[in-house]
């Protein structure tokens, strides 16, 4: 509680020369016009495919032709198709794992990351190098060093390395989950990092005068005040997992059988190999509503509309 | 007040946006340019082809006719097989298709014939269609909307049979003779994974070369007309007693270890499965003859030495189906698109009849390991063949084969021929019962 207080809303008091104008500015507000643009980029790009997309889900289609007007029969086929079903609990599975393979990793890794001992510079650049390479390159990379005949198991005659990764349907996701966190979990520390570094380093002058330990200023000073960067974090993190699609399409393709593949892979294959875009809308109409569900409920539930800034002056 | 003007002009705004971006999506509906967008006006045409195997071929067919018709000149892109998959379809559909339409005709084909997407050949490429052999021409007759039967595509490259591929020393280590039934193949199954080698090597990540097995054993089991049936949409076409013994053998050979125990990371477009035969990892492989050129280019003492034996599929004791028959692709094929001007028609038209299997196109192809599919062609063919004969077993496999089976993939519709692999895959992998992939796929028909 006296944290927050610490730190909610110091410009008020701080900068009181800095009210008047600001105040001034807010009751004009800037012109909604302003925002134009943007949203007309928004409705031509977002909007317009985004409707057509709901139009063509009700639709039937092979991608010549004219489309046929099929009612509700794209709907119940996907509720009813077992594929789609695995396809919406793996992508639940990858969310879930995900979040909890990274989020923790990423948050450790940044706090590492924001001190200031000798060499973590170092550390730091080469933590945040999968994050300069496109997913495609990851994928075909780790694809090559995975291989059991060709790959770096059987060169280094490493038994345990040479297993048939992402041809074995009981290993094939923990791995795809793995290549996962490899290629963000950079992202995410980037966010912890800098989070880290927002808080002021008074408090924990204050919390050592008073004995805390290393252990203690993390779990009382440092992870209460990163609270909006692990929502933020968390939110990238479950909406993303929930459109991964590159990835997996060079790593797995969504084999071996239908183990790796999450809903997007789905819409994808279905789209664009079965040429069933009727199908496939219906898929994605249903990502676009979760996706939003999610984000929503997350911002609902970490009271996003009360995240006032923490910066002086902002 | 102001808030409600705001939202008002906002609301006017977006609903302009909205109209200009749909008119433009009508716009862009329509069939671009007269021959579909990147060709310049005149007998100009384009085509779309395929990067490896014939590649070189075509390329230089192209420059031949280019350097000799200045009038008619054709420009080509090239894709990578999926890639270029996935893109024709969506070209064609939105009228944007290359003037020449390069495919595997098939249920395709008839999805482009249906949607009046491509023109009938019959009349101006007669003179090729002559000179074709009948079991691989017949590809690309198809019915057309009207009823009656015309030809929309013509073959453009080599027969690719599936052949069954192997390694003679790693034979010789295992006492192993070429199996010529299905029995001697569980058999040698077993002598090879004695030997410690993978018996089968198969390219499971890549889902189509499993293809290669169902596709045999059912043929062998119950002939071509249990297949027939299939494309031809009857009711529970599936359940016909091969398929069930076909998938049966599948998951026994599975089981007997004759795939090793990671065929599921084998990928086919990075060649993994050729290259384990030629380094001596695995000793057999049942690929189609795309794969010699490969095997010519990666591994080139390995086949001057002797060591790559070839043969067709076993025969399956008790079956009905004529152990000469094959599968694969009886030919590529290529298509002129409806949506091009009559000029750029005229142009790929005169290409096909004159340059597709010219003299020079002909020694091209046998030059590098691949077989046209022409009549009378033994002699060319005696004389570029090697010591190993392949190019004539090739040719006269393909010439005596009394049935020349599409790969399925191809043959049926694009959403039936992804379920069959997806449940095939599964069906290798153990994840389902034959009598589970059978009522899957029997979901899909009709």
């Amino acid at each position: 509680m006296s944290t927050t207080s610490l730190t909610s809303r110091p410009g008020a008091s701080v900068r009181p020369a800095a009210g008047r104008p600001a105040r001034r500015a807010r009751r004009r507000g800037p012109s909604t016009w302003l925002a134009a643009p943007a949203l007309a980029f928004f409705a031509l790009f977002a909007l317009v495919p985004l409707l057509g997309v709901v139009v063509l889900s009700f639709m039937s289609w092979d991608g010549l032709g004219t489309p046929q007007w099929a009612g509700t029969e794209n709907w119940s086929a996907v509720v009813a198709d077992p594929v789609a079903r695995n396809a919406f609990v793996l992508s639940v599975k990858v969310t879930v794992f995900s979040w909890l393979i990274q989020a923790p990793l990423s948050l450790l890794l940044g706090v590492f990351m924001a001190g200031r001992q000798r060499y973590r510079a170092v550390l730091s650049v080469l933590f945040f190098l999968p994050l300069l390479f496109s997913a495609a390159a990851v994928g075909i990379a780790f694809k090559s060093l995975l291989d059991p005949n060709f790959g770096v198991g059987s060169a280094l005659g490493v038994d345990w390395l040479a297993k048939d990764w992402l041809g074995d349907p009981s290993l094939a996701l923990g791995v795809v989950l793995f290549v996962i966190a490899w290629c963000f979990v950079p992202f995410h520390s980037l966010l912890y990092q800098a989070g880290v570094r927002q808080i002021p380093v008074s408090m924990y002058e204050a919390a050592r005068l008073d004995g805390a330990g290393t252990v203690q200023q993390f779990f009382h000073i440092t992870l209460p005040q990163l609270k909006y960067t692990i929502i933020t974090s968390s939110t990238l993190m479950i909406v993303g997992s929930l459109t991964y699609f590159d990835l997996i399409f060079v790593l797995t393709g969504g084999g071996p059988g239908n183990a790796t593949r999450i809903l997007p892979l789905d819409m994808y294959l279905r789209g664009f190999r079965s040429y069933d875009m009727g199908t496939a809308s219906v898929v994605a109409v249903f990502l676009v509503v979760l996706g939003l569900a999610i984000s929503l409920g997350l911002n609902r539930l970490s009271g996003a509309n009360r995240m006032d800034s923490q910066m002086e002056g902002a | 007040m102001r808030r409600s003007a705001a939202r008002r002009s906002l609301a006017v705004l977006v609903t302009g946006v909205l109209a200009v971006s749909v008119a433009a999506c009508g716009g862009g509906a329509q069939p671009g340019g007269p021959d579909g967008g990147s060709s310049g006006g005149g007998g100009e045409a384009t085509a779309w082809a395929l990067t490896g195997g014939s590649e070189s071929v075509f390329r230089s067919s192209f420059e031949r006719w280019n350097g000799a018709n200045p009038d008619a000149q054709i420009s080509s892109e090239w894709f990578a097989n999926d890639a270029y998959k996935e893109k024709i379809r969506t070209a064609v559909g939105s009228g944007n298709a290359p003037t020449l339409i390069f495919s595997w005709a098939g249920g395709t084909l008839a999805d482009y014939v249906a949607n009046d997407s491509v023109v009938d050949l019959s009349e101006d490429a007669a003179p090729l269609l002559d000179r074709i052999l009948p079991s691989v021409a017949s590809n690309g007759s198809v019915v057309d909307p009207s009823g009656g039967e015309g030809w929309y595509a013509v073959p453009n490259n080599q027969s690719q049979p599936v052949l069954l591929y192997f390694n003679q020393e790693l034979f010789d280590q295992a006492g192993v003779s070429v199996p010529t039934t299905y029995d001697e193949l569980l058999d040698a199954v077993e002598k090879l994974s004695a030997q410690g080698v993978t018996p089968i090597a198969l390219a499971g990540q890549s889902k189509w070369p499993e293809l290669m097995y169902i596709q045999y054993l059912t043929d062998r089991i119950g002939g071509p007309e249990v297949f027939q049936r299939i494309v031809n949409g009857e009711p529970d076409a599936w359940s016909d007693p091969a398929v069930l013994e076909a998938l049966t053998k599948i998951q026994e050979l599975v089981d007997a270890g004759a795939f090793g125990d990671s065929f599921g990371s084998v990928a086919a477009d990075a060649g993994a499965d050729t290259a384990l035969v030629h380094t001596g990892k695995a000793a057999m492989v049942l690929q189609g003859s795309w794969v010699y050129p490969d095997f010519l280019n990666n591994a080139p003492e390995f086949v001057e030495s002797g060591k790559l034996g070839f043969a067709n599929f076993p025969a399956v004791e008790g079956g009905q189906g004529d152990p000469a028959n094959i599968v694969g692709n009886p030919a590529n094929f290529w298509s002129v698109s409806a949506s091009a001007s009559p000029e750029a028609q005229k142009t790929a038209v005169d290409y096909l009849v004159e340059e597709t299997y010219s003299d020079e196109a002909v020694d091209e192809f046998l030059s590098v390991g691949a077989v046209p599919p022409l009549i009378g062609l033994e002699d060319k063919i005696a004389e570029a063949d090697d010591d190993s004969g392949y190019l004539s077993f090739v040719y006269n496999t393909v010439k005596v084969a009394p049935h020349f089976q599409l790969s399925w993939d191809q043959a049926l519709p694009a959403d039936q021929a992804q379920a069959l692999l997806d449940n095939l895959s599964q069906v290798f992998l153990k994840q389902i019962s034959p009598e589970q992939f059978v009522d899957a796929m029997n979901a899909t028909l009709g």
